[in-house]
């Protein structure tokens, strides 16, 4: 893997901690009950600590000076390397678990992949710390996908639905690209189809104790890790940049 | 003129506190994995508990500056590996805990009960009754979840084995 690849496959892996991490704070104040507000503010902030933690060592490794927040706050739309799914507005509450469920449940097999592979310690070191916070996430969404599912009928019926209506974006977290295989090839990661089955064989156990149905692999969606974004990312981007943009010199 | 600062400056680690949980000072919480001399630099190494925890930033603010008093050419530096566990929280910082009403995390990290739905008991800091219950794994911190005690009814926070 070159060093170009190397700077561009970590952005991809910040850039979806922290667009889900920025999505998920919008919740803070508007989630259904206390509890659950602190609970998805509390996964944002584990998300972008994240993200800032592999932003600064893809700066590092790029070597040009740019820090975390210059590669946070300073990119455009076309240079963010995140999945579609975690773009996507929050929706109702049953939209945002069933993402969150799963982000959640790849985002565990990638990083205790990554925490294995010695290609890059660093990158090893964040997903054993990551690895722990995601573990509690991945309960969280998973107990949440039971309770909604195995629930009333209306908590069955629109918790279906946003399964259906994501469906077509998970294809991207296995989707084969240059970028993806360079790492393969590197050893740093495995290869798609075995995180592929992992991951199905996860989440169908948790639906089948939800009573939903895990929809036929059918058209997805990609783009994001290539810069091409739906309209949504955008308007994420404007409202996380507006300040650093405004004050591009200004400490805090 | 300070004659061995390593010691002088590790020694002065013991009062910076973690400013989200007041009564426990950065060696206690396990935070500094170690103080040592790189020429005429004095290094304090730092372990980061939660990826997102914004006391980590606050923590090694106060750090850096609690040494520079003592040591002027002191510098801290961020270590990710080994990763910081609830393990190197020690037993008198366990007690303090309980007796500031947080339980204190139990057992070791490696166990995986609380993930997979067999919580482990997590006794009540106040009444000592084990008939407590989780009401989120998400609390007041990102370093905590939130209990009830079924005897007493009080609330409280318990420090997340991790």
């Amino acid at each position: 893997m070159t060093k170009a690849q190397h700077f561009e496959w970590l952005l991809s892996l910040a850039d979806d901690a922290l667009i889900l991490g920025q999505r998920l704070s919008e919740w803070c104040g508007h989630a259904p009950a206390l509890e659950e507000d602190i609970a998805l503010s509390n996964v944002a902030l584990d998300l972008i600590g994240q993200s800032r933690a592999i932003l600064t060592h893809a700066g590092l490794l790029e070597g040009e000076g740019r820090d975390e927040d210059r590669l946070a706050f300073f990119r455009s739309d076309r240079e963010y390397r995140n999945l579609l799914l975690v773009e996507l507005p929050n929706g109702h509450f049953g939209d945002t678990i069933a993402r969150q469920f799963f982000f959640d449940q790849f985002a565990m097999i990638r990083y205790g992949h990554l925490a294995q592979q010695t290609f890059d310690l660093e990158i090893a070191a964040i997903a054993t710390k990551a690895l722990k916070e995601v573990r509690y996430h991945a309960a969280h969404s998973a107990d949440w996908m039971i309770r909604l599912g195995d629930g009333t009928n209306v908590s069955k019926t629109r918790i279906q639905e946003s399964v259906d209506r994501l469906w077509p974006y998970i294809g991207e977290c296995f989707e084969a690209h240059p970028i993806l295989d360079a790492a393969i090839t590197s050893g740093a990661m495995p290869d798609c189809k075995s995180i592929e089955l992992t991951w199905k064989e996860s989440v169908s156990a948790v639906l089948a104790e939800a009573t939903l149905i895990l929809p036929t692999d059918n058209w997805k969606q990609v783009g994001g890790r290539n810069g091409l974004h739906t309209e949504h990312l955008s308007y994420l981007l404007a409202e996380m940049q507006a300040v650093p943009r405004l004050h591009p010199d200004a400490k805090w | 003129m300070v004659t061995d600062p390593v010691a002088e400056v590790t020694r002065c680690l013991y009062d910076v506190m973690d400013p989200e949980i007041p009564f426990l000072n950065v060696m206690e919480m396990g935070m500094v994995r170690e103080v040592v001399q790189d020429g005429d630099v004095i290094v304090i190494r730092i372990t980061p508990t939660y990826s997102g925890c914004p006391a980590t930033d606050v923590i090694a603010e106060d750090v850096l500056a609690a040494a520079k008093v003592i040591y002027p050419n002191s510098r801290t530096e961020i270590v990710r590996t080994p990763a910081w566990t609830t393990d190197w929280i020690g037993e008198e910082a366990r007690l303090k805990m309980e007796k500031h009403g947080i339980a204190p995390p139990n057992g070791q990290s490696a166990d995986k009960a609380f993930l997979l739905g067999k919580g482990r008991i997590t006794p009540c800091p106040r009444c000592k009754s084990t008939d407590t219950h989780l009401v989120s794994a998400f609390g007041s911190t990102a370093c905590k979840a939130h209990f009830k005690c079924n005897a007493c009814r009080e609330p409280f926070d318990h420090f997340k084995c991790i």
